[in-house]
């Protein structure tokens, strides 16, 4: 009677829908999106204006001017005049980072007695940068005092730009980025990951509601528990793809238009302050990265994002057209598989509190794959642990969309999703018949015992 | 009235169910003639409800058939069976209006013709203004009326109420009393299932009786009580009272104020009423002399006392 199961798709589909809840959530998550996206990129733009360092130069050999151009976006260096007791009181006085000071007769041989002054503890970070900066402008000066012109010293200066490559099963190069892949990897496993538990316990909720109104009775007599069962399990599928579906594209319009908006003031400034700190010596790539990452925000550029991750993934190593399958293939196959488990709990209890104790083995094995999958799977997605995980058919949902973006074999991938299609015809079939059974078991305290018998009545 | 030699809309042969624990029915067999009412009547846990869910498809039997206008009960029979559980229950969240059309297109009704009828209904109970509201902001009879709409509106064949009248007041029961009886004018059979059974004594055309998992008697209402009547004749009257006759028995006398009195006289065999009114007519003043026909309620008593031993012997066999 598939009529019969559209029907009560439809149903679940449209009750759920029209809810002021499901419009509320709806619109509102992605503008928390939004604004968490302006609050994260002012913070992180706070962070990178950059940190003033004072140099006072005692030493003579004019170290000072060479440093202030090896200031970064993130590191200023400010030459300063007076006394060392002045220097101190006014780079606190200014609220600068720090001071360096080099102290007279400074031997460039052997360079003693540079220290450096910090607000309270200086973290590891900001010492390392004033001692890459420092080196460099010593490393200079030395060459510089060997005899060698400006042009020879320019194409003295070395600047090898280095790019992991790696090689893929044809032997074609491609170029490697772990950050992209491990980001991928997460953005698909905490997707599903939600979309299971969210929806999951949805139709936990819905059976349960359908029980205690005891409106179970005469949809039985029109309606076979299956494509009740059913029924609801995708109706309120359709529910999730709807929602993620909008807030796919609201979070896209919210973040082109708001996020440009109110991140204008921050975005000049971030420009100008990259383009004052790039003059001729500094760091190319560090000024291009800001410039690029700034024009990301414009909207003109932000509406190729998708088309350009795309354009990007093709040419790293990832085979985006496996994610994309694999993707749709375990939300949908681990969504059926624990959807049917959940429904089969909504109908085997009377009351929802007592549904703790059968939700506990059902999502053990989903929490167990969340969490090793950021621990041991992300890091080694080739090992024994990915592997198991990534075929057992409760965990791989998670644990395969995790391994997808770094590779997988395609008979790996085949032998899982053949797995997770037994497992959740499984899961399926097992419910059903809990379900049939429980859902007009009223006042019956239910164990497992009772219902491993479930599974054996008859019609 | 029924037709006795015509084809019954529901048959059901030698049904059987068990569970785990329990039997719930044991070999129960009975037929309901078209365009009537039928009465299932039995205590608590007879297995009425047992058998209602076979018949409604929520179970199946064990062993036994169903048929349903001489055609073996399947799927495609739903939508010409309605059913009104004991257990009411509806869609809290959903509006009345929505929720009757879902219901009726469930059981193959078009949208276009749901919606209409659900107007007629509406209007007939004269609640036209719910349908957009909530279920759960109606009052428990409300959430009952459209519950009773939600049962006939796909003009089912065959009726099945769980005990129709519970959460009903004397008014809204008599209105729906009403409705029932229109039903079967329009020609639909009825299963009126219940353990109150003086509420269904006036209204069954047939019944059944069911206990312990088994049924223990059944036929026309009118044919049942005539079988089980015990030729008994109640009396009052005045005067004084004194029955000496080999074919007249008293059976109870009962005196009240102002010389009147009641009495029960049963009738030997071959003994006609006229005699005993004749006998009586000369001696006392009577006012009022009727037959007395036992109950459905004193029958069933009986049938389930004289019953008993069996079932009795049969869980002591089961026990050993």
């Amino acid at each position: 009677m598939a009529s019969k199961f559209l029907l009560v798709a439809k149903r679940e589909y449209l009750t759920r829908v029209r809810k002021r809840a499901f419009v509320v959530l709806t619109l509102l998550v992605p503008f928390i999106i939004a604004g968490f996206g302006v609050l994260v990129g002012k913070l992180a733009l706070s962070d990178e204006s950059a940190e003033v360092v004072d140099v006072r130069d005692a030493s003579g050999l004019n170290i000072a001017a060479k440093l202030v151009p090896l200031s970064t976006p993130q590191l200023q260096f400010v030459p300063v005049e007076g006394s060392l007791p002045e220097a101190k009181q006014s780079f606190q006085q200014k609220k600068h980072a720090g001071l360096l000071y080099l102290p007279a007769g400074l031997d460039v041989q052997d360079p003693q007695g540079v220290q450096f002054f910090g607000k309270g503890n200086i973290s590891l970070k900001k010492e390392s940068r004033v001692q890459k900066a420092l080196n460099d402008a010593f490393a200079e000066l030395k060459m510089q005092r060997s005899g060698l012109n400006q042009t020879q010293l320019d194409q003295l200066r070395a600047k090898v730009p280095l790019s992991s490559v790696s090689l893929d099963e044809t032997g074609k190069e491609k170029d490697s980025n772990s950050g992209v892949t491990t980001g991928i990897a997460s953005v698909l496993a905490i997707l599903i990951y939600f979309f299971i538990f969210l929806y999951g316990v949805q139709i936990m909720r819905g059976v349960g509601e359908e029980k205690s109104s005891r409106v179970m009775e005469v949809m039985l007599s029109a309606v076979k528990p299956f494509d009740l069962m059913m029924g609801k399990i995708m109706g309120i599928a359709a529910v999730g793809l709807t929602q993620f579906l909008l807030w796919g594209l609201l979070s896209w319009g919210a973040s082109t238009v708001l996020v440009p908006l109110l991140m204008q003031d921050e975005l000049g400034k971030a420009k100008t302050e990259v383009a004052a700190a790039a003059p001729r010596d500094a760091p190319a790539t560090v000024a291009d990265q800001a410039t690029a990452s700034a024009e990301q925000m414009n909207p003109a550029k932000r509406a190729n994002v998708i088309g350009s991750a795309f354009e990007q993934a093709s040419k790293l190593n990832i085979p985006i057209w496996t994610i994309v399958f694999g993707f749709v293939a375990y939300f949908l196959g681990g969504y059926l598989l624990y959807g049917a488990l959940f429904g089969a709990v909504g109908a085997a209890v009377d009351d929802q509190t007592d549904t703790q104790q059968f939700m506990f083995p059902i999502t053990m094995p989903l929490i167990l794959s969340y969490i090793l999958g950021f621990s041991v799977i992300l890091r080694n997605p080739d090992g024994p642990v990915a592997f198991w995980m990534s075929m057992i058919p409760f965990t791989s949902p998670v644990a395969m969309v995790i391994r997808l973006p770094f590779g997988v074999p395609a008979w790996q991938l085949a032998l899982s999703i053949g797995l997770l299609v037994v497992g959740f015809v499984g899961t399926v079939w097992v419910a059903s018949r809990i379900y049939r059974v429980g859902i007009l078991m009223y006042g019956k305290k239910v164990t497992y015992k009772e219902l491993s018998k479930w599974m054996f009545y008859k019609g | 009235m029924q037709q006795p030699t015509s084809r019954p809309i529901l048959e059901v042969r030698d049904v059987r169910k068990q569970y785990a624990a329990h039997t719930a029915l044991s070999g129960v067999s009975l037929a309901v003639p078209e365009q009537s009412i039928f009465g299932l009547l039995g205590p608590n846990g007879a297995g009425k409800t047992s058998l209602i869910r076979i018949i409604t498809q929520i179970t199946g039997a064990d062993a036994g058939e169903v048929f349903f206008r001489g055609e073996k009960l399947n799927p495609s029979h739903i939508g010409q069976i309605g059913y009104l559980p004991e257990e009411r229950g509806l869609y809290k969240k959903m509006k009345v209006g929505e929720q009757l059309i879902y219901l009726a297109q469930l059981r193959g009704l078009s949208r276009a013709d749901a919606v209409q009828r659900i107007r007629q209904w509406l209007e007939r109970f004269d609640i036209k203004a719910w349908a957009e509201k909530n279920v759960e902001d109606l009052s428990k009879g409300m959430q009952q009326k459209v519950q009773f709409i939600a049962t006939v509106l796909h003009e089912p064949k065959l009726i099945i109420l769980d005990e129709p009248f519970s959460g009903f007041d004397p008014i809204n029961a008599n209105l729906i009393k009403d409705e029932i009886l229109r039903l079967k004018q329009e020609g639909a059979a009825i299963i009126f299932s219940t353990h109150r059974m003086e509420s269904v004594e006036e209204m069954c055309d047939s019944i059944a009786l069911i206990n312990r998992s088994r049924k223990v008697l059944d036929g026309p209402v009118t044919a049942i009580r005539n079988q089980f009547k015990t030729n008994t004749y109640e009396v009052e009257g005045q005067g004084q009272l004194m029955v000496v006759h080999p074919d007249f028995e008293v059976i109870e006398q009962k005196a009240r104020e102002n010389d009147h009195f009641y009495a029960r006289i049963q009738l030997h065999a071959g003994a006609q009423p006229n005699d005993l009114l004749r006998y009586l007519i000369g001696r006392v003043q009577v006012y009022a002399f009727r037959e007395q026909i036992p109950s459905i309620n004193e029958i069933f008593i009986r049938r389930v006392r004289e019953t008993m031993p069996e079932t009795l012997t049969e869980t002591a066999n089961a026990l050993l």
